[in-house]
Order: C-alpha cells, then structure tokens, then sequence
C-alpha cells in the first residue's frame, strides 16, 4: 500500500484531512454543520459544468464554492442559515441535474465527485490542493481568535469592535475553499463528514478551544489515514470507510462527552 | 459636569425601530465610578438604550458621548442579555476571560507572561479563579455571570453596561453579583449602567437611576425618581409608590393597568433571603 501509485493518495488525502479537522472545529463551534454539507454538494454542479466545458474541475468547484458563499451569506439576512442552505441546495442541485441531462458520458467522473477519487489524484492536482490548502489555513490562523469569540456570542464579538464584525463571510469563504480541495478527493457527500466527525469528538476530549483544535486534525489525518489502509485492504471504496469512521469518531466523542457532563453535574 | 469624569453622556435620544418609536428624548449622565440602574418593565426599551449606546442602533435624534479613551482601554464593556454559553463549546472560564482581552485581534494568540496576569488578576476581582480551568457552558448561572463581566472588564473600560444580568439568578447570587458590580466600579472607575425590570437588589447600590417607560426616561437619585408624583407623570397615568414590610412597591391606581411592581429590599433588610 505504499507503492508509488499510492503516494499521491497518502499527500493529498493528508492536506485534505489537515484543513477538514481545522475548519471542521469551526464547523462545529458555530453550529454550521449543515451549510458544511450543503457547500460542497452544491459546488458539485461546479465540477459537471467544468467537465462539460473542458476546464479545470477544481474551477468549477471554486467558482461554484463562491456562487453558494454569496447566496447563503446573502439569503440568510431574512432567513436562518439552515434555510438559507437548504434554497442553495436545492437550486444548485437541480441545476446539477440539468448538467447530467446534457450529458451521459460523464457518469463515471460524476461518481468520483459526489463519492471522492483518493487514488486518481494527479501531480497537478496535487499542487493545487496543497496551494488553496495553505491559503485556507492561513486565513483560519489569521482569524481564529474573532471567530472563536463569534462563536461564544455574536454581541460580545460586536461589542468589541464597535459594529457587526461581518465574519459569516470570512467562515463562509474559508468553508468554499476547503470544499474545493476536499470535493475530488473525498467526494462531495463525504466533505462534510471529515469536517463534522472528528471536530465534534475533539470537543469531548478537552475543554481547550486550541487543543480542541489539535485534535480536531489529528482525528481527521488518523480517519483519512485508516480509510485509505483499509480501503487498499478490503478493495471496498474509499469514501465508505471515511464516512463510517467519521461517524465512529463523532460516536465516541459524544460516549466520552457524556462521561464529561456526568462528572460536572 | 467637567468632561473629565464623564463617563457618558445621553442627549435627547430618540430612536425608532420598524416605524415605532422606541426611545424618545431619553437625557442622563453618568460620572465615572458611578453605578446605575436602569429600570423598566418588558417592552420599555432599556435593552434598545444600551444597544443605542454600543452604536448598534441607529439614533434618530440626539446623541451619545463617551468618555474620551486613554489607550489600552477597551470602550465599552458589554454583558448582553440571556448568552445562551454552548456546553458543547471548548472553552474555559479563563479562555472566556483572554478572549474579552484580545478576542477581536487577528492572528495566533501567543502565550505571554503579562497576559495570562492580567487574565488572573481579573479573574480573581470577580471571585472566578476557583473555576478559572473549568468548561464555561456547565458553569451555574451565577458562575457564568461572573466571567462574562470579568469578560467585560478585563480590558479597563470606562463604562459598564449590563443587560438584565440578574435575571434568571437566585436571590443570594442576585446580592453576590451586585455588591461584586458595586465594588468593582468604585475599584476600576468604571460606570456601571445595569437594567433589570425589578429594582428591589439594587437598590441599596444604586447612585442614580434611570427610569424608563413607554420609550420615556427620567433619571435622578432613587429617593428623587421613585415617588408617587414622578413616576405617575412619567407613565402618564396615576401609579402610587408604596413601601412595605420595608420594601417599595409601585402600583397602578387602576386594577386594569397592570404595571410591574418593583420590589425594593429596605437598606436595613439586605441580607439575602436564601
């Protein structure tokens, strides 16, 4: 399983994992687990569109990432972001239905996108993902403590700076980005799986907001990480170990966060 | 008043929220180390005054002044009404504390020295160092109230505002946060405006004290604003001032004008009935 073919999958699904765990904390701090999930599966018409048009997937993601930051940060004024996620969803959705319409040919690729394509990672791709992975990171540490003190209350962040401090745009567009890397590789189903499971454990584990954090990503290398060696083991498809041990991680912080809770009480 | 102890300054304020006049020609000051409540029944604005005066809403008419700032202190210290603190969240009581500090800051928090001190120093002002390591959102209501001022505070600033911070408080919590505020005001010079829609605990602590009704203020010592005659002309109707069993209560005169009844503990009664 360490053959060269494999060593695309091992970097990439490394980075993948790093910035899901890390945006995946703030996922869950900000109880946005649902517009995490509505992202990346509305950028998959992105991705059709691309292919259809013969340019760059990871374009099309990005450019349909964008599209579903402005609509969600935009409807969400008059209505709550699960709504407002739920209209994103719908309508990007159906357009991606309207996409596959016109062509039948691309059912293959159209798999990997919803389900992710770990092992067929090229070069270019490779680098990509490693760029707009630096950058979303980047602007996470950058941000980190006001979304931390948005996250405990939005008038206590407003009241420090005097005004609305407007970071659902700044959360929202560090979501698109880690969605544009995520969706090819572990599939737009499954983005938010990564994100959710691993973050929502690491609360049960400590009560520091950075160490919180750590173990975010350290829960979401090690899923990516076993998904891959078993998936090499069994022959079954990446995407199903992810999302199974995505769902054992978030189990296991719940077991481990009740033993928390009794304790307090 | 000389600008140099003013805390802040209302003038004349009217505000008006969806074509509804919510606040109209509200006037009062406050000198620094001072403490007020604000006091008014649900729906009398005092939550629409504080947010007028953190600059979320927009004034229609007249204006607010601050005390002007040295540097290093924050503007204003702000406790919001019923924070919901997610148990679910990572997050301690001193973490709560460091982001009132510099939560609005960008970039990595780096650990220092003078920080973590002053995080302490205000940790222990407000009785919170015991519980400093623990998850703040399984913290009891009392607990909690502590750290979001000490959240408020820790940045100096020379004006206090607290939305209803006793609601939902049992009554020797309610004294304990009190007498906390008081003391911490004289302390750090800080002028404390605090709203509650039941004066009774705060009376004894109470320098000043705005009234607010129907969007209306009349502000002034306690002995001053509540009496039968003043109270009666600002809610426009006769309301009686009534002390009882050492504790003042305000009716309306006529049954079908149900007004709240602020419930005041005579200054000889204040210990806390458990």
């Amino acid at each position: 399983m360490f053959a060269a073919f494999m060593a695309h999958a091992w970097i990439v699904a490394t980075m993948v994992a790093i910035v899901a765990g890390a945006v995946g904390f703030f996922v869950v701090a900000r109880r946005a687990a649902f517009a995490a999930h509505a992202l990346p599966l509305g950028a998959f018409p992105g991705a059709a569109a691309a292919s259809l048009l013969g340019v760059s997937q990871l374009l099309g993601l990005a450019v349909f990432s964008v599209l579903g930051v402005v609509a969600i940060a935009r409807l969400q004024r008059g209505e709550r972001r699960e709504v407002a996620s739920a209209l994103w969803l719908a309508l990007s959705l159906a357009l991606g239905t309207l996409l596959l319409g016109f062509s039948g040919q691309y059912v293959q690729s159209i798999y990997g996108l919803l389900f992710g394509e770990v092992l067929g990672i090229s070069r270019g791709q490779l680098e990509g993902v490693a760029a707009l992975g630096v950058v979303a990171l980047s602007l996470l540490v950058l941000f980190a403590r006001p979304l931390l003190l948005e996250s405990l209350s939005g008038d206590l962040a407003a009241a420090a700076v005097g005004r609305s401090p407007r970071l659902e745009w700044v959360f929202l567009g560090i979501l698109a980005l880690s969605t544009a890397i995520a969706v090819p590789v572990v599939g737009a189903l499954l983005v938010f799986s990564l994100m959710v499971g691993p973050a929502s454990a690491a609360r049960a584990f400590t009560d520091r907001p950075w160490r919180s954090l750590a173990v975010s990503v350290a829960l979401a290398v090690g899923t990516a990480w076993a998904a891959i060696a078993l998936s090499y083991l069994s022959n079954w498809p990446v995407g199903f170990f992810v999302g199974v041990l995505s769902a054992a991680c978030y189990v296991a912080g719940r077991l481990c966060g009740r033993g928390i809770v009794a304790q307090a009480a | 008043m000389t600008d140099s102890s003013m805390a802040l300054a209302v003038e004349q304020v009217c505000v008006a929220l969806g074509g509804r006049r919510v606040l109209r020609d509200v006037s009062f000051c406050l000198e620094a180390g001072e403490f007020c409540g604000l006091i008014g029944s649900n729906g009398s604005g005092k939550t629409t005054l504080l947010r007028a005066i953190l600059g979320f809403v927009r004034l229609e008419a007249g204006r607010i002044r601050l005390a002007e700032q040295s540097t290093g202190t924050g503007l204003i210290g702000y406790v919001p009404q019923k924070i919901a603190l997610d148990p679910g969240l990572p997050l301690r009581a001193r973490d709560v504390v460091a982001l009132g500090l510099d939560g609005a800051r960008l970039g990595p928090a780096l650990p220092s020295r003078a920080r973590t001190a002053r995080v302490d120093e205000m940790l222990q002002a407000v009785g919170a160092l015991e519980f400093a390591e623990q998850r703040v959102g399984l913290l009891s209501g009392g607990q909690q109230q502590r750290v979001l001022v000490a959240h408020a505070l820790v940045r100096r600033p020379r004006l206090l505002l607290l939305d209803e911070p006793l609601a939902n408080l049992d009554v020797r919590s309610t004294a304990e946060i009190v007498a906390l505020l008081r003391r911490l005001s004289r302390e750090y010079g800080a002028a404390v405006l605090l709203s509650a829609h039941d004066m009774n605990p705060l009376l004894p602590a109470m320098d000043r004290v705005v009234y607010l009704a129907n969007g209306s203020a009349v502000a002034g010592r306690a002995d001053e604003v509540v009496r039968t005659e003043v109270l009666s002309s600002l809610y426009g109707y006769h309301v009686d001032v009534v002390r009882v069993h050492g504790r003042v209560v305000v009716v309306a005169a006529e049954a079908s004008e149900q007004i709240h009844a602020a419930v005041a503990h005579n200054p000889e009664h204040t210990t806390a009935v458990p």
